[in-house]
């Protein structure tokens, strides 16, 4: 009988989560015609496509790192700040925008900044010389996304790592300043070790965010399929017949593969990083 | 000189904690940066047809004589704005309730219903919206074109945030041992849950909600590429022939999300004021810090929801 309370939800998950994930995957294996087969799977051996699987995962790589780093120090500089104090509410609010509703906003927002008639691209010219698209105009093509990226993988991992950061007990680093350890000592025998899977399950979650998002670079890049999320836009939106949906199946399938690597490992370093979090 | 040193070098690395001079500058210069997309939005809405600075395109919007060219820009502000709502009754009457009957009725499942929460993140929203191209191609059938339709794909979205922020409340509260007493009280199941449960995890509702609010109304992925018309779509479409509209009505968009937020942040929970105020003591302070932060871990966890 008390079963029964489960199954509106149980049959919501199964048509909005359960359906669409399998005929996502699953329209790959099927021709135009309706018939199975494996030959959509060649658009994953295409140079193009090979290459937009390239470049996804080296701007998530890239952006993953650089934001975890810089996340990381900003987080290091807010330890001292107090929990629900001013600079921490400001500090968690605006992570939240930028990491959880940007999007589309954060491309208009570089387009302002870096956008040829940008403020930053005039004050440099205007004022410095210096023309930051003398080789051309980079914003709207691959590299234009690196920044736009950064500004919402930093907010990100300052709301992962935070509270990892956080973590850390005071009698730690009391007990390791008794026992005579300075503060090198801490950050490498203590800290750092105990921080390491925290950081590198954050790198991993940066990663995924990125290789997953597709707003931004949407809004940004309107010629060209660059990245894999554009890819499976282009062969959504293909006016050329059904057929393309199933290319888009056999894309979606690649890109799931590469986030069931990362998620796996995300989860692992997680289990470890739990130890310390009691 | 020497004694003053070396009790200062102890008392630095106890806190482990960095300088002060460091933690400035570091702040300074991140936010620093972070602020200049910001600014540059502004000074970009500022700027006169024929030079100079002025309010001429902030004016423009409000023009009544371009309502037709901000036409649909305000149809996909009403849209999203119907979409959060009806998102949030979704997590409200359907997620609330189920994640409770979870928690207290089948303990069990509560693994494999934290693995199906991460599942939304794990699957990226342009995968998923391969599969919900042919599904919303039945749902038009069944239930016509509506914009309200789109919520439910939405729900599916929200729910990894909805989930983490509302079970890391009924942890906190103890919420077995209440619910127990109230039944044996006689408390009816819709009681229980309106009167004990509700309260008890207000605030992680009200952080459910406005993430909800948020992500819905940052949403452009699923709409887009399904051909619906929300704030997103519009600023994308309004954006290529009038950008000034565009870059204010996200500029705007980013400040009233942030200024929700802040203002949701600055409310203090009264159970922790209690705390606070009770003890000055330092063991009670690290408490609530800690759970301060074993919430945020659970509730903002594994966001990956820029889609």
């Amino acid at each position: 009988m008390k079963w029964l309370g489960l199954t509106p939800f149980a049959l919501y998950v199964l048509i909005f989560l359960a359906v669409p994930s399998v005929l996502a995957i699953g329209t790959g294996f099927f021709g135009a015609d309706g018939s199975f087969t494996l030959d959509n799977f060649a658009t994953l051996t295409d140079p193009i496509v090979l290459g937009s699987f390239w470049a996804s995962i080296w701007i998530s790589a890239l952006t993953a790192t650089v934001g975890a780093v810089l996340g990381g120090l900003l987080s290091f500089a807010l330890t001292g700040a107090k929990p629900g104090g001013v600079l921490r509410r400001v500090i968690d609010s605006a992570s939240s925008v930028l990491a959880q509703f940007g999007g589309v906003m954060l491309a208009f927002a570089f387009i302002a900044t870096i956008g040829i008639q940008g403020l930053v691209t005039v004050t440099l010219r205007d004022s410095f010389g210096i023309d930051i698209f003398a080789d051309g105009v980079w914003l709207y093509q691959l590299p234009g996304l690196v920044l736009p990226y950064l500004y919402f993988q930093v907010p990100l991992m300052v709301i992962v790592f935070l509270p990892a950061m956080e973590g850390l007990r005071r009698e730690w680093a009391e007990a390791s300043a008794t026992l005579g350890g300075g503060a090198y000592t801490y950050w490498r025998r203590i800290a750092g070790p105990i921080l390491a899977p925290s950081f590198l399950g954050a790198l991993l979650l940066l990663f995924a965010n990125a290789f997953s998002s597709y707003a931004t670079a949407a809004a940004l890049i309107s010629q060209g399929a660059q990245i894999v999320p554009l890819q499976i836009r282009s062969a959504l939106i293909a006016e050329t017949g059904a057929s393309r949906a199933n290319t888009a199946g056999a894309l979606a399938l690649g890109m799931l593969l590469v986030m069931l690597v990362v998620m796996l490992g995300y989860s692992a370093l997680q289990r470890r990083a739990a130890r310390w979090q009691r | 000189m020497s004694a003053r040193k070396i009790q200062k070098a102890p008392a630095a690395a106890v806190s482990g904690q960095p300088p002060a001079w460091l933690r400035r500058t570091i702040l300074i210069v991140i936010c620093g940066v972070f602020l200049v997309p910001l600014l540059a939005m502004f000074e970009f809405t500022l700027r006169q047809q024929g030079g100079g600075y002025g309010l001429e395109h902030w004016a423009a919007l409000v023009d009544p004589e371009n309502s037709r060219m901000y036409r649909n820009l305000v149809k996909g502000i009403g849209n999203s704005l119907l979409l959060a709502a009806i998102t949030i009754a979704i997590v409200w009457l359907l997620f609330l309730p189920t994640i409770v009957l979870v928690h207290l009725q089948f303990p069990r499942l509560s693994r494999v219903f934290e693995l199906l929460t991460v599942l939304p993140i794990a699957i990226p929203a342009i995968v998923l919206v391969v599969g919900l191209a042919p599904l919303y191609r039945i749902i038009v059938q069944m239930l016509g074109g509506h914009i309200w339709t789109l919520a439910l794909a939405y729900g599916i979205l929200v729910l990894p945030f909805a989930y983490r922020a509302i079970v890391s409340e009924l942890e906190g509260m103890g919420a077995k041992t209440l619910v127990e007493a109230a039944r044996s009280l006689g408390a009816s199941w819709f009681t229980v849950l309106w009167r004990v449960i509700v309260p008890g995890v207000r605030r992680g509702l009200t952080s459910a909600t406005l993430i909800t609010a948020a992500v819905v109304l940052g949403e452009f992925t699923v709409s887009s590429l399904l051909n619906r018309v929300t704030m997103q779509v519009a600023l994308v479409e309004v954006s290529k022939s009038d950008p000034y509209a565009a870059v204010i009505t996200s500029l705007l968009s980013l400040v009233i999300v942030f200024a929700l937020l802040f203002i949701f942040a600055s409310i203090r929970p009264r159970g922790q004021r209690r705390l606070r105020s009770a003890a000055g003591n330092v063991s009670t302070t690290t408490a609530a810090t800690a759970t301060a932060a074993a919430t945020a871990t659970a509730t903002q966890k594994e966001v990956g929801a820029n889609g």
